[in-house]
């Protein structure tokens, strides 16, 4: 309480306007002021632990991981009982619709040759190429577009239409433009994640409550500062979900390209589901597009979903016992 | 009851300042001629129905809005607390006051001391690391109140910024301000709509019209601090501006 001392009392001033209260009525007034000080600190020390002690601990370690994983895993198993009970009910022939059985073993069959590593690595690398450079100009567009009006009413639909628009009607351009090659892929892949990436970053800065960037310019930030940093850091949850529906078009338009513009000696996991068709090889066709799920699904939850869920944690977005 | 050796420095001139939005026939008079002194050190309330520009005052004396006519002078920094904390919630509670201090221009190394220094102040310390969800209101309120300070002020306006508390918080809240608005040398300008709070903090409580907005009468509290919301002056005195801010209030029944 060190400030206590040589703080000018609203109490000393008032009593040394009355003639006759001296030395010792101040005194008074300032013990019994910081006789207050102490209570009133007390009083908000004590409102605070209340208010504090109440927000309820998370699981925590494997118990967290257990509760976020059996319901996947309930859901897999139902998924492959119906699978099984189709291919049971007799309603195609088991070299058109194997069973599940018969897909896994497949799927260990090409895990063991290392054709499915091979492929997956190849497919996979072009996804991170293409997704990044993606990421790349969806904020260099979407960044200035969200800022400037007149950039906004010229190209923000046009944004949109291009999100909407079938990545596979792409492909005869690209091809014309770049012939069958890696860059006619990535092309079609990058044009089809980048309008929604864009789109996220500005529908992030349009949600942003018009109190935080009231408070952003109160505390002197304009411009460059306040796009920095208030609207930025206020527009991750809208782009974090911009960043996921770009990476389900880039997924798609992956496996599109793969399947149109095969390259020599690339033997992707478009190209091991082309091959499958050619040889009606069922069985190598359903393993191949088990791969495609599961790595759309691993990429979705490992890496937006715990994207996403950190920053709802942080904004306090996900409801606690409070 | 100002209390420093710059008393009668005005912190705060206001001229007939006039603020008309849009034009024609929907054109609407905010402020209609308001003229104000206040006080270097003054801490001064502004009370009034709604309609009467009490928010566009704040935001001129903030610079986030310019008068139509008149002229407003603010000796010094001046900020504005609102009835939300308007905490950034991607950043700790230590990182928002940091984010003051860095546009304020403060070295980056300086700040983390200095953010806990100012938590200190409003009795949060050891919580910079905090998410602002995970205080109470109440506490959010100080944090900003210590976002305030980082900002180095020397006028704080404050709309409604107890209003969404309860009591007991609202009434700690008030004892922390007064001790602070002393110990910094504040000049304060808030603006509520419970007229006790006003006569339980305020120098002065000035009484705007509504729908235009105009100074309708000041009040000097003339009252012994540390004050209590329930004592009899402070009722007794927020009885008598409630009967005139009601009696305001009923000139509109045939608006």
């Amino acid at each position: 309480m060190s400030t206590t001392d040589d703080r000018p009392s609203p109490g000393q001033s008032g009593l040394a306007g009355e003639s006759g209260l001296e030395a010792a009525p101040i005194e008074a007034a300032t013990i019994e002021q910081v006789d207050s000080q102490i209570t009133l600190d007390q009083n908000i020390a004590g409102l605070d632990a209340l208010d504090l002690a109440a927000t309820s601990p998370r699981l925590r370690g494997a118990r967290r991981a257990w509760s976020a994983l059996w319901p996947k895993l309930a859901a897999f198993g139902l998924a492959l009982g119906i699978w099984q009970l189709l291919v049971w009910s007799g309603w195609k022939p088991t070299y058109v619709l194997p069973p599940p059985a018969d897909v896994f073993a497949e799927l260990w069959r090409l895990a063991a040759n290392g054709s499915l590593q091979a492929g997956v690595s190849i497919t996979l690398r072009r996804a991170a190429v293409g997704f990044s450079i993606a990421i790349v100009l969806g904020v260099l567009i979407g960044a200035p577009v969200s800022q400037i009006k007149g950039l906004r009413t010229a190209v923000g639909s046009m944004i949109t239409g291009l999100q909407t628009m079938p990545s596979i009607a792409w492909f005869p351009l690209a091809i014309l433009l770049f012939r069958i090659s890696e860059a006619a892929i990535l092309f079609v892949v990058v044009i089809g994640a980048a309008p929604a990436i864009a789109n996220g970053l500005i529908a992030g800065a349009d949600n942003i409550p018009p109190i935080l960037r009231r408070a952003g310019r109160v505390l002197g930030a304009s411009g460059p500062a306040l796009y920095r940093d208030v609207i930025l850091p206020g527009s991750m949850p809208s782009f974090v979900a911009g960043l996921k529906q770009g990476w389900a078009f880039a997924w798609r338009s992956l496996m599109a390209g793969e399947l149109l513009v095969i390259i020599a000696n690339k033997a992707s996991i478009g190209v091991q589901l082309q091959i499958a068709r050619d040889l009606n090889d069922a069985t190598a066709l359903v393993a191949t597009m088990v791969v495609i799920f599961v790595i759309g699904v691993l990429v979705d939850s490992l890496i937006f979903g715990t994207l996403e869920r950190s920053i709802r944690r942080r904004w306090g977005l996900i409801e606690t016992a409070r | 009851m100002s209390q420093t050796s710059t008393v009668g420095v005005p912190a705060i001139e206001l001229k007939q300042v006039h603020k008309t939005y849009g034009s024609g026939d929907g054109q609407m008079v905010a402020l209609d001629g308001v003229s104000l002194s206040i006080k270097q050190g003054e801490f001064l309330c502004l009370v009034g129905a709604s309609g009467c520009g009490k928010s566009t005052l704040l935001n001129m004396l903030v610079g986030l809005d310019q008068p139509s006519a008149g002229v407003v002078q603010v000796q010094g920094r001046s900020t504005l607390m609102f009835q939300e904390s308007a905490l950034f919630p991607w950043l700790t509670v230590g990182s928002n006051i940091g984010l003051a201090l860095k546009l304020r221009g403060i070295p980056r190394r300086e700040r983390a001391a200095k953010a806990n220094e100012l938590l200190r102040m409003v009795q949060l310390e050891g919580l910079a690391n905090k998410r602002p969800h995970e205080l109470s209101g109440g506490m959010r309120q100080r944090v900003a109140i210590a976002r305030a300070f980082a900002q180095d002020v020397d006028v704080l306006c404050m709309d409604e910024p107890f209003g969404a508390l309860d009591a007991m918080t609202r009434d700690l809240l008030h004892d922390e301000l007064e001790r602070l608005w002393i110990e910094r040398n504040l000049t304060v300008v808030f603006v509520t709509h419970n007229v006790r709070e006003a006569v339980r903090l305020a120098d002065r409580v000035v009484l705007l019209s509504s729908r235009p907005g105009k100074v309708l009468d000041t009040f000097e509290v003339d009252i012994d601090r540390p004050r209590r919301m329930d004592s009899p002056q402070v009722s007794s005195l927020a009885a008598t501006i409630t009967d005139r801010l009601r009696q305001e209030v009923r000139r509109h029944v045939n608006d």
